[in-house]
């Protein structure tokens, strides 16, 4: 794309336009004013906050277009190590950091920019009057947990060991996600989720706060990555991600300030 | 080397379950010869898209924790659990897939066309779709899962039924496309000469019909068999994700994949083992030609 | 000529729609009697034998064999057994099986049906064929093997489909005597469906004539041959046939050609005579007593020993000559000759029953 001879071909001229425009961005991108597109791998609790965050910074940096792919922190990981071009990566958890940072694609030292912990997440109206993790121990009450080798599912168990509940679940869920799902389903009657997502989904879902969550806090990190096609406007979005306005946005949705 | 075109033999090519349905007549048997150019390099091509990925598989698979890992605690239970639930739907498919076949494929009546598209809608319907929908059908609030909660006091998500259910449902249309093929190509005078004889339909289609199709339905039990050895998305969204009681091989090697690349791969490899050998087998005992 | 009384064993009137085809048939037939359906392609025996089997449903008519209304009564459940065009042998049973099947179906053990099929196969000179698969057996042994499997089920109704058809023209001869003594030791009653009218002259004790869906004429083989009365049936049995006004020794035919014949008729006939009957002269044959009329060669074609000419004229005419009259006659298309043909030659009949 760098390369275009002169364009002889009309329509070939304008199939390339748009090509060559982000090109120019990017060649251009190495003033201080960040510009170009900006591509943010970020882990799926975030999907709500940073959909706002991005609106906010590209309303903040005109001629900054930010395009967010949200999946599971450690496939993002794989996907980063594996060669995916990408600016920025916002994980749920400094381990999969880790797997960034050891492969050494990581342009600086990540930053912990946000933090999240469980919350029982519970049918609106709660039927079976949860109040904390003993009752989640109770016959006939069916509970879903994250897999333990997944994020959510390390926090959980973490804060059954500090409360010394042992409890069976039905289901060892593969994410949050769907570990929430089962909630607004109504297939089982309490899964232990971040506050963030149990807040997202608050007409259906209510979060049941309870004291032996503060032993299990996730920490959310964001570093710009070394191979970015723009490495100022990967810069300018970790820093914006680490601003007070972002953390208004996200402790709106529940995250807590670092 | 004279001026010959490259060869390359092919033998004991698979019978389509078509030709092999007992219609008398039989396609000319596969034999060595010249394939064209023009069929031999897509047709390798197609191989090597098929067969690299697996070679990728073998190529990072940690050979020497392989004993260790293969003997790690839950992996036995996975692979136990996904022989038993497939060979299970599997059954389940062939009981119900079987009649419902027949009637496709020997009985006219208004929607046939539907019904048609409607039993092959699993096939298009991403599993994890399946499993919502199974859900609303089978969960605590669904259509009859409600019913069946309140009247036998059975709930069926998150339990090995449920899985079976999945797997059912996401595979059971292979063994119906597969055995409604072979029975449009079996003579259907044949049920009419048993019919002549004194047999009723009910025997006629054990007695007549049933043997004709056996190498197509034999056919479609082995791709149902895989369909279901593989499924996920349904199973997980369905059935849920419980060591030794849900969690089959796939969902073993999700997870795995989450935390520990290398044990993902050492579970793949294991399941392709297990079914490669299975399948070579049949395949042994009913695919191959006589 | 037709069976009825306390013989009559099948009484069948069959009217029944297949596509755009109409069958509408009447059909009788005594204890032991062999029936041919003899007809051209598409005349409708083949749908009226599915009817009789209950293959296909009879829309009007009825149909009774000993007295039992067997319309609505499902095929499985009517005593009728069929012999297949291409006899259908069940590719997975051995001969034996294919023959204990229908026996199975009636209830019997398996030990005792096959020990019914084997008395079959037997009587049919297969007993060293038993164990084979149907794709192992020669044409003629198929055929056997059908028709053994369609008698064990002891039906009141056998109902051949084109048995020979399938088979080469030796075995065929083979074949056709073996069935002959089979069928004249059947008790109930044969339906054989053919358009080989050799087939049922020689299998059948009675021949019913279809075209279009309808009887056209039944009798005995020698009353069809004699007398034939549709042009497809006077050309399965070889004869010249023409429809005119008798009046005595005299028939006026539509062409206007005038036959002395005879025969004493009235009224509409049918005057008939074999193409060996027909003489052929360049000249008219004068001061005999023959008839005689100018014919144009249209055609000719080997016939056995003989050469077959066919002729256009006041009445269209097949006639046989030898190979040694035909060179001296110059025979080639477009010729003028004169035919001419004896009064005790022919036969004239009413046109009407």
């Amino acid at each position: 794309m760098r390369h275009l001879r002169t364009g002889t071909v009309a329509g070939a001229v304008a199939l390339v336009l748009t090509g060559a425009g982000c090109a120019e961005h990017r060649a251009t991108g190495s003033a201080s004013q960040p510009t170009g597109s900006v591509t943010v791998l970020a882990a799926a609790s975030l999907t709500e906050s940073f959909t706002r965050i991005g609106k906010d910074f590209e309303r903040a940096h005109p001629g900054v277009h930010v395009t967010f792919s949200f999946g599971g922190s450690s496939t993002l990981a794989q996907q980063i190590t594996a060669g995916a071009p990408a600016d920025v990566f916002a994980s749920a958890s400094p381990s999969t950091m880790k797997q960034v940072t050891d492969t050494g694609l990581a342009a600086r030292t990540p930053s912990v920019f946000t933090r999240n912990q469980l919350v029982i997440a519970v049918p609106k109206g709660n039927p079976k009057r949860i109040t904390g993790l003993a009752d989640l121990a109770a016959p006939g009450v069916k509970v879903a947990l994250c897999a333990p080798a997944v994020p959510c599912g390390a926090a959980a168990g973490t804060v059954l060991d500090a409360a010394h509940v042992t409890l069976t679940p039905v289901t060892l869920e593969q994410d949050v996600k769907a570990a929430l799902t089962k909630v607004r389903l109504g297939e089982v009657d309490a899964a232990l989720v971040y506050r963030t997502d149990a807040r997202a989904v608050a007409s259906q879902v209510d979060g049941v706060e309870f004291a032996q969550s503060a032993s299990a806090v996730n920490d959310y990190l964001v570093v710009a990555l070394r191979n970015s096609p723009n490495p100022t406007g990967a810069e300018a979005f970790a820093d914006y991600v680490r601003s007070a306005a972002a953390e208004a946005v996200l402790t709106g949705a529940g995250f807590q300030r670092p | 080397m004279t001026d010959r075109a490259p060869v390359i033999m092919i033998d004991g090519d698979l019978p389509t379950a078509a030709s092999r349905a007992g219609t008398g007549r039989r396609a000319p048997a596969a034999g060595p010869g010249r394939v064209p150019l023009a069929l031999a390099l897509p047709a390798a091509a197609g191989l090597a898209f098929l067969v690299l990925p697996l070679v990728g598989l073998l190529a990072r698979t940690p050979w020497s924790q392989l004993p260790a890992r293969l003997a790690a605690p839950g992996v036995v239970d996975a692979l136990r659990l996904s022989l038993v639930t497939a060979t299970a739907a599997t059954a389940v498919s062939v009981v119900l897939g079987v009649p419902l076949a027949w009637v496709l494929a020997r009985r006219t009546f208004p929607g046939r066309r539907l019904v048609r598209a409607l039993v092959t809608l699993p096939l298009v319907l991403p599993p994890v779709v399946g499993g919502v929908a199974l859900l609303l059908v089978f969960g605590r609030r669904g259509l009859l899962g409600g019913w069946l909660a309140s009247t036998f006091g059975v709930t069926v998500p998150f339990s090995t039924t449920a899985v079976v259910l999945a797997e059912t449902f996401v595979a059971m249309p292979f063994l119906v496309i597969s055995v409604e093929g072979a029975l449009r190509a079996a003579d259907a005078r044949y049920e009419e000469a048993a019919a002549t004889l004194g047999a009723t339909p009910w025997t006629a289609f054990r007695r007549v019909t049933l043997p004709l199709v056996t190498p197509g339905l034999v056919a479609g039990a082995v791709l149902c068999w895989a369909r279901a050895l593989g499924e996920f998305g349904a199973t997980i969204t369905f059935a849920g994700n419980f060591p030794g009681r849900t969690q089959t091989m796939p969902l073993a090697v999700y997870l795995a994949l989450e935390s520990d690349p290398a044990a993902a791969i050492v579970l793949s490899l294991l399941l392709l083992a297990v079914s490669v050998a299975i399948l070579a087998g049949l395949r042994e005992r009913w695919i191959s030609t006589p | 000529m037709r069976p009825d009384g306390p013989h009559t064993l099948l009484d069948a009137h069959l009217v029944a729609s297949r596509g755009g085809f109409h069958l509408d048939v009447t059909l009788t037939a005594a204890a032991g009697e062999v029936v041919a359906l003899l007809g051209p392609n598409g005349a409708g025996k083949s749908t009226a034998l599915r009817v009789l089997a209950g293959l296909h449903p009879l829309d009007a008519g009825h149909l009774n064999l000993g007295g039992a209304a067997l319309s609505g009564v499902p095929a499985h459940a009517r005593p009728v057994g069929v012999v297949f065009q291409d006899y259908l042998l069940f590719p997975h049973l051995s001969a034996l099986d294919n023959v204990a099947f229908g026996p199975r179906c009636r209830g019997l053990g398996r030990a005792e049906a096959r020990r019914v099929a084997a008395g079959w196969l037997d009587r049919m000179g297969l007993t060293a064929q038993a164990r084979a698969k149907p794709r192992h057996l020669s044409g003629g042994q198929a055929q056997r093997v059908a028709l053994a499997r369609a008698l064990a089920a002891a039906p009141a109704l056998l109902l051949l489909d084109e048995p020979l058809a399938a088979l080469d023209a030796r075995t065929r001869l083979d074949t056709r005597a073996h069935l002959r003594r089979h069928l004249a030791d059947h008790p109930g009653v044969t339906i054989l469906v053919t358009h080989d009218p050799v087939d049922a002259m020689i299998l059948a004790d009675r021949i019913v004539i279809i075209e279009q869906g309808r009887v056209v004429q039944a009798g005995d083989a020698a009353t069809v041959t004699r007398q034939p009365r549709t042009d497809y049936v006077a050309r399965l049995v070889g004869l010249n046939l023409y429809r005119g006004r008798g009046s005595g020794h005299t028939v006026t035919l539509a062409g206007g050609l005038t036959l002395t014949t005879a025969d004493v008729v009235d009224g509409e006939v049918f005057v008939a005579f074999p193409p060996a009957a027909v003489a052929l002269y360049p000249q008219r044959p004068a001061g005999s007593p023959r008839n005689t009329w100018p014919a144009t060669v249209d055609g000719v074609e080997r016939h056995g020993d003989h050469i077959r000419v066919h002729l256009t004229g006041p009445a269209d005419t097949a006639a046989d000559v030898t190979p040694a009259a035909a060179t001296e006659l110059d025979l080639t298309v477009g010729r003028q000759l004169w035919a001419a043909v004896k009064a005790a030659e022919t036969r004239a009949y009413p046109a009407a029953g």
